[in-house]
């Protein structure tokens, strides 16, 4: 018979083989669905994982995994530190969505007027949004002890209201015959948040993404706050002991991936999308909650499962037009590497035993 | 010798490039939503079928559904193009600068992009008339409701709709002056919970005639459980919810375009065009009006159907005011297609007499 005995301290070897192994037994559970709809699953498994980096057209998807990745990683960062306090912050999709919308307005306000500021203001207009739509259920959460999960949520459906009214109305391209959507920035230079490189898929929100890395790794490493964040999360009480102020940190985490979310909205509005539209926001902000727990909360960890993410949705959709798979069957792909990631997170923190059923009795 | 080897091979490359292209015809379609949505993509693809059926082996068709409108779509209409179609149809309003972006870098391949308005050399545009399909509606809703309280439920405040709603609401009063319109706006093309509650809301409020711009069969199954209301299905026929509530339906058909275009690769003689047919051309159905229709109702329903068809009524015939009251048609005048703001393509304003206001 089996057991589950809690270990004394999270094993850390398999803290990392966790991952590796849920991504073999997706690679597996995926292969038999792809089976049973009657597709090779050798040549699905293929199309999704091997074609994207290393097959004849492999040089045009590899910047697209950037593209894709950095959303992803850039929200995930931001929603780790509050994950590892106990801090839930579930509504970044609306935090992203007003980000672009903030981005976005500063630009389309000045068009058609050409400088060198406009993209610095709307970066800092993407954060400012994003901050401030965080800083709702935060403040809500601090003052009257709303539970932050249901009011970041609900303030998502706020925001994609509001979306489709400034597509409607406000933002509307006036030279668009009476259609939805904005201008579209790609065409306004000052406000175009073009490749760095011709190509190359590394714009502006990539290098933040990279960046936002490395300074939550740090911050986390090395900082005081970073310390109460963990602290916060591995003991609450130990935390109050030391004197960490819990209504300073949810302001702060809550204000961090607020900023994050709505700094990939801004850099998406202004570059791959180019428009504020109805459905301008494609779920980013909640596949980011399953990066976060897929890099284990941990910015390099973040960073992997954000390219890996990336790579199964570009992956998916060169697995729809070249052998026919449904994209129902890629979702629950996606949906496996959750499930397993979850399941196998079990063996981190518990050993399985096996008991001999007649010592019990 | 080595020259000539180089060139022998080439050539060779050459008769097998041009080989496999004269073989197969490789047609891609990016669907905004699922192939069983039963509505919007279901008929694009149903469209798709119709080339495998026409053309056979000489046509490879390829398609990628639930494409959200970006740089998603942009990538996929990228890889199709790098794995050699010679035709795309991108199916949703929203991948209009998409499809432009991704046209430029291939001008070898041949776009086509429904319900936009920016073409180039190689984008085609192409759309449907729903609109004369809402006249043929209004008509028999106009007939049909005993408490003169027509429910519409509406997508997204855009020219499409507004149209949709104006032709509607002129062919019920054209035959029962008391009618009103009640319009909700559900802010989405597809999503049962929403559709639901706004027929709910609009049955509550005393409409027996709902009509809806939105896809999913949510308001069938609403008027249904409420008794004596009536609907038309949308997009697709909707069939199942007849002979009631259900009494006729607007059907998307782009499969003879489809056909059309795939046709015209492979004679090479395809050129960027401006299609927006209506019934006649076939490219919008009027789904089979049932027997809940009185025969003399049917009967003018259909009367209006084929001289639409034909061409000897246009659905927006004048005299017609906007709804402060100043003229937009005077008598005998047809609405142009293309006349900025005053146009049908850009319609942003209602008819006299419904007295909601569009929303902004």
């Amino acid at each position: 018979m089996l057991r589950l005995e809690k270990r004394p301290n999270p094993s850390k070897m398999w803290g990392y083989l966790a991952p590796v192994l849920a991504v073999i037994a997706t690679m597996i559970g995926g292969g038999v669905m792809f089976a049973l709809l009657g597709k090779d699953p050798f040549e699905a498994i293929r199309t999704i994982f091997y074609d994207p980096l290393f097959s004849e057209f492999a040089w045009y998807y590899r910047p697209q995994l950037l593209i894709k990745g950095a959303p992803l990683i850039l929200i995930a960062i931001g929603l780790s530190m509050g994950f590892r306090a106990g801090i839930w912050n579930i509504g970044a999709e609306g935090q992203y969505i007003i980000g672009a919308i903030c981005g976005a307005g500063a630009a389309l306000a000045v068009y058609p007027f050409d400088s060198a500021l406009i993209f610095p203001v709307m970066i800092l207009c993407g954060a400012i949004g994003g901050f401030a739509w965080a800083m709702i259920p935060a403040i809500l959460k601090t003052k009257f002890g709303t539970n932050e999960i249901l009011v970041s949520l609900m303030l998502v459906y706020v925001a994609e209201q509001l979306l489709a009214s400034m597509s409607l109305g406000l933002m509307k391209n006036p030279e668009g015959f009476g259609f939805p959507g904005s201008r579209n920035l790609q065409q306004y230079a000052s406000a175009h948040n073009a490749e760095l490189w011709a190509g190359s898929g590394i714009h502006l929100g990539v290098v933040f993404a990279l960046i936002a890395v490395i300074f939550s790794y740090i911050m986390l490493a090395r900082h005081q706050m970073g310390f109460h964040i963990r602290l916060t999360g591995e003991s609450p009480k130990a935390a109050k002991f030391a004197g960490v102020n819990p209504n300073k940190l949810v302001i702060y985490c809550l204000g961090f991936s607020g900023a994050l979310a709505g700094l990939a909205g801004m850099f998406e509005v202004a570059g791959p999308s180019g428009q504020i539209s109805i459905d301008f926001n494609v779920g980013y902000g909640f596949t980011a909650i399953i990066v976060a727990f897929l890099g284990r909360l941990n910015p390099f960890g973040i960073m992997l499962a954000g390219l890996l993410m990336a790579l199964t949705y570009i992956g998916g959709e060169i697995a729809q037009s070249s052998l026919g798979l449904p994209s129902a069957a890629i979702q629950a792909f996606q949906g496996m590497l959750l499930f397993f990631i979850l399941a196998l997170d079990m063996l981190t923190n518990f050993k399985i035993k096996l008991v001999n059923a007649e010592v019990r009795t | 010798m080595k020259l000539k080897s180089i060139l022998a091979i080439a050539l060779l490359a050459m008769t097998a490039a041009t080989g496999t292209l004269a073989d197969t015809t490789k047609v891609g379609f990016v669907y905004v939503g699922p192939v069983g949505d039963g509505g919007w993509t279901y008929e694009h693809d149903k469209g798709r079928e119709a080339v495998v059926a026409a053309f056979g082996d000489k046509v490879e068709t390829m398609y990628v559904e639930s494409v959200p409108e970006g740089p998603d779509a942009e990538r996929v209409m990228t890889d199709m193009a790098l794995k050699g179609a010679d035709l795309i149809f991108t199916t949703s309003f929203g991948y209009m600068d998409q499809t432009i972006n991704v046209a430029a870098k291939f001008p070898n391949v041949k776009f086509e992009h429904a319900t936009g308005y920016k073409q180039s050399d190689n984008v085609s545009v192409y759309s449907a008339r729903f609109y004369e399909g809402r006249a043929v509606q209004g008509h028999i809703a106009g007939h049909m409701t005993k408490s003169n309280i027509v429910g519409y439920i509406g997508s997204f405040p855009i020219p499409e709709v507004i149209r949709g709603i104006n032709a509607a609401y002129i062919h019920a009063k054209a035959v029962n002056p008391d009618v009103q319109f009640k319009i909700i706006w559900a802010y989405t093309w597809f999503d049962p919970t929403k559709e639901a509650d706004a027929a709910k809301v609009l049955i509550e409020q005393g409409a027996d005639v709902v009509l809806q711009h939105t896809d999913s069969t949510a308001p069938q199954a609403a008027a249904q459980a409420a008794g004596n209301v009536i609907t038309f299905g949308q997009a697709s026929d909707m069939a199942a919810y007849g002979p009631k509530p259900r009494v006729s339906s607007i059907i998307d058909n782009w499969g003879p375009y489809y056909i059309a275009r795939t046709q015209a690769v492979m004679d090479g003689t395809w050129a960027s065009t401006s299609t927006w047919d209506g019934i006649g051309a076939g490219m919008v159905g009027i789904g089979e009006i049932t027997s809940a229709v009185p025969a003399d109702v049917k009967a003018s329903a259909e009367a209006l159907r084929d001289s639409l068809a034909d061409g000897s009524y246009h659905a927006f015939t004048g005299p017609l005011n906007k709804q402060d009251g100043s003229v937009w048609l005077k008598a005998g005048e047809t609405a142009a297609d293309y006349a900025g703001p005053e146009g049908l393509a850009e319609m942003g304003f209602y008819l006299e007499g419904l007295d909601s206001e569009v929303p902004n």
